[in-house]
């Protein structure tokens, strides 16, 4: 019985540790598949790779299906997001230059942060960003949109790249996918000032991806890939594990990075500027933990929601999250289930028990950094 | 046919773009230009206003492109991505060329379908090119490994090369490994223990 060839795109970065790690300890293989990482060398490769059938799936940022679904950025297709990959894990710096003139803020505070960014020289502030439909850009606008005095310029920087932009003063300020925000500040070229997560606590950030006709067309194939993952994504979140994956992520063949740019990411402690001492940032990055793999529809409605979609956008939104794949393929093997697939986006503020299909599970804080709360329980899936 | 079309090359090695701009010109293309490095793009594309822009698939700064097609508006003379579902035919072709093409909204097939056509041709010339001369690099790498391991053997067991030659490809047979493996290991364990 030989296994299933599956070719699976992806960017190499920290949050790939889940597909890295159902190929390498064998998750993949004991799901009766043959795990072919191919990597890619940039968001928009990737997505054309994907939706020409080139890659049979693909490790996406969240918001690439939802815009693919609406139609936006070059090559419509109907993608689909059949489960999360990794929730949070990102970090917002500014140039060392910056960080200098703004002087001491403390870390974590979007409010201050803004503040003190307006105060600054009345010249656009450039910030680069990975790719235009990343959860980066939709954090970022969100953010800025709350103060319009603050004029913003956003440049697409590939996240290698990011240090070498902001060590030449091409951007003043970045918000990047880790190892690339420790690779800046172990350079010396900026700083780090907030996580991702200060703006919203809990955003889905990578998503494991395909084509919407593949699933329907390959049942079997879908199922032992979302098993793989998610048994690989729970082996992720267990402390014990972790010196372990940093050592297997390092790898030539994988992020081909020291392991102490690959540390702060998995261990949750940043070095926020050079010489300093690692700070630690809860829930940082999670890829299991408090339901971070479930694809939530309603997550899906706010990206649709931020990239400026109606109703019927949104309600398509929801379609390419897939929860009922997810209860369907990883129910059996005990996931636990929440009983909703949406949820209002923004009320939790303190780890919440909430009904599941175990009994409970423990929902982590999805708070606003401005309180804003987002209801589509009337806007239906298409 | 009219040549009058704007056509921006991006690609660092002076090399490769001075290639394909030759392509073109040779094709009867007036309006060529290259630039290195996307970080200037937005003032290029400002400036050369071009019809077409002509990336290599593996060229990160993809990403940034996409961006600008992404936020600039009709006037400003938006990029978009070239992937003509109603030519699979190309579209295949320029994916296994490895040639990226994006392309101002609205722009007439026919017009910029010679264009891709050339832009295809080179490139796949110019990777036929490159993968030939890559193994030729390899060829002469490996040699000077097999080379260095067979001196390595010659030493610490006092054998003539050929002898030294047989004991590596004897290794390789039995373990049902390559030549040049055996030899790196062997080369990469006297390393060490030197």
């Amino acid at each position: 019985m030989s296994n299933t060839v599956l070719n699976c795109g992806y960017v190499p970065l920290v949050d790939s540790a889940p597909l890295i790690i159902a190929r390498e300890l064998g998750f993949a293989a004991e799901e009766g598949l043959d795990l072919n990482l191919i990597q890619q060398p940039s968001w928009s490769a990737l997505r054309d790779m994907l939706a020409l059938g080139h890659l049979d799936a693909a490790q996406m940022l969240s918001p690439m299906p939802v815009a693919m679904s609406l139609g936006l950025g070059g090559l419509p297709a109907k993608i689909d997001s059949l489960m999360g990959l990794s929730a949070n894990g990102t970090v917002f710096g500014v140039s060392t230059r910056l960080a200098d003139a703004l002087g001491m803020l403390p870390f974590g505070d979007p409010n201050l942060l803004l503040s003190a960014l307006i105060t600054r020289d009345p010249q656009p502030l450039r910030v680069g960003v990975p790719f235009p439909f990343s959860m980066h850009r939709l954090l970022l606008s969100y953010w800025i949109g709350t103060a319009p005095d603050l004029k913003v310029e956003i440049v697409t920087v590939p996240p290698p790249r990011m240090a070498d932009a902001v060590a030449e003063g091409h951007v003043d300020a970045f918000w990047v996918g880790e190892p690339w925000g420790s690779a800046i500040v172990g350079r010396g070229v900026g700083s780090i000032l907030m996580a991702g997560r200060h703006v919203w606590g809990f955003a889905p950030e990578k998503v494991l991806a395909a084509r919407h006709d593949w699933i329907a067309d390959n049942p079997d194939t879908t199922r032992q890939l979302m098993r793989a993952v998610y048994q690989s994504a729970r082996w992720l979140d267990l402390e014990k594990n972790k010196p372990l994956a940093i050592e297997i992520l390092g790898r030539s063949e994988h992020l081909n990075l020291a392991h102490e740019v690959i540390e702060p990411a998995v261990t949750g402690f940043l070095t926020l500027t050079q010489g300093g001492t690692p700070t630690k940032v809860d829930r940082f990055l999670m890829f299991h933990n408090h339901a971070a793999s479930f694809p939530w529809r309603s997550q899906a409605a706010w990206i649709a929601g931020q990239l400026g979609a109606d109703a019927t956008g949104i309600g398509r939104a929801k379609q390419c999250f897939r929860t009922d794949l997810y209860r369907e393929n990883l129910g059996p093997i005990g996931a636990d289930l929440p009983g909703a697939s949406e949820k209002i986006e923004g009320t939790i503020r303190e780890e919440t028990a909430v009904a599941s299909s175990r009994g409970q599970m423990i929902l982590a804080p999805d708070a606003f950094f401005d309180g804003r709360t987002f209801d589509f329980a009337a806007t239906a899936a298409e | 046919m009219r040549k009058d079309l704007s056509i921006l090359v991006v690609e660092a090695d002076s090399v490769k773009a001075k290639n394909i701009i030759d392509a073109l010109l040779e094709a009867g293309w007036n309006y060529v230009h290259a630039i290195a490095q996307v970080s200037g793009l937005e003032q290029s594309v400002a400036k050369h206003a071009p019809d077409i822009v002509l990336i290599d698939i593996a060229n990160p700064d993809r990403d940034t492109l996409e961006h600008i097609g992404a936020v600039s508006d009709a006037k400003s003379r938006a990029v978009a991505m070239f992937v003509d579902q109603t030519d699979q035919h190309l579209t295949q072709a320029a994916l296994a060329a490895g040639v990226s093409a994006y392309v101002v909204d609205g722009l007439q097939m026919n017009r910029i379908k010679s264009v891709i056509e050339t832009a295809i041709a080179r490139f796949q010339m110019m990777r036929q090119m490159q993968s030939e001369l890559d193994a030729a690099k390899q060829a002469l790498e490996d040699r000077k490994t097999v080379d260095r391991a067979k001196g390595i053997l010659m030493r610490k067991r006092s054998i003539p090369e050929d002898e030294a030659y047989k004991l590596i490809r004897k290794a390789a047979m039995d373990q049902g490994r390559k030549v040049i493996d055996v030899a790196q290991a062997l080369v990469t364990a006297s390393d060490l223990l030197s």
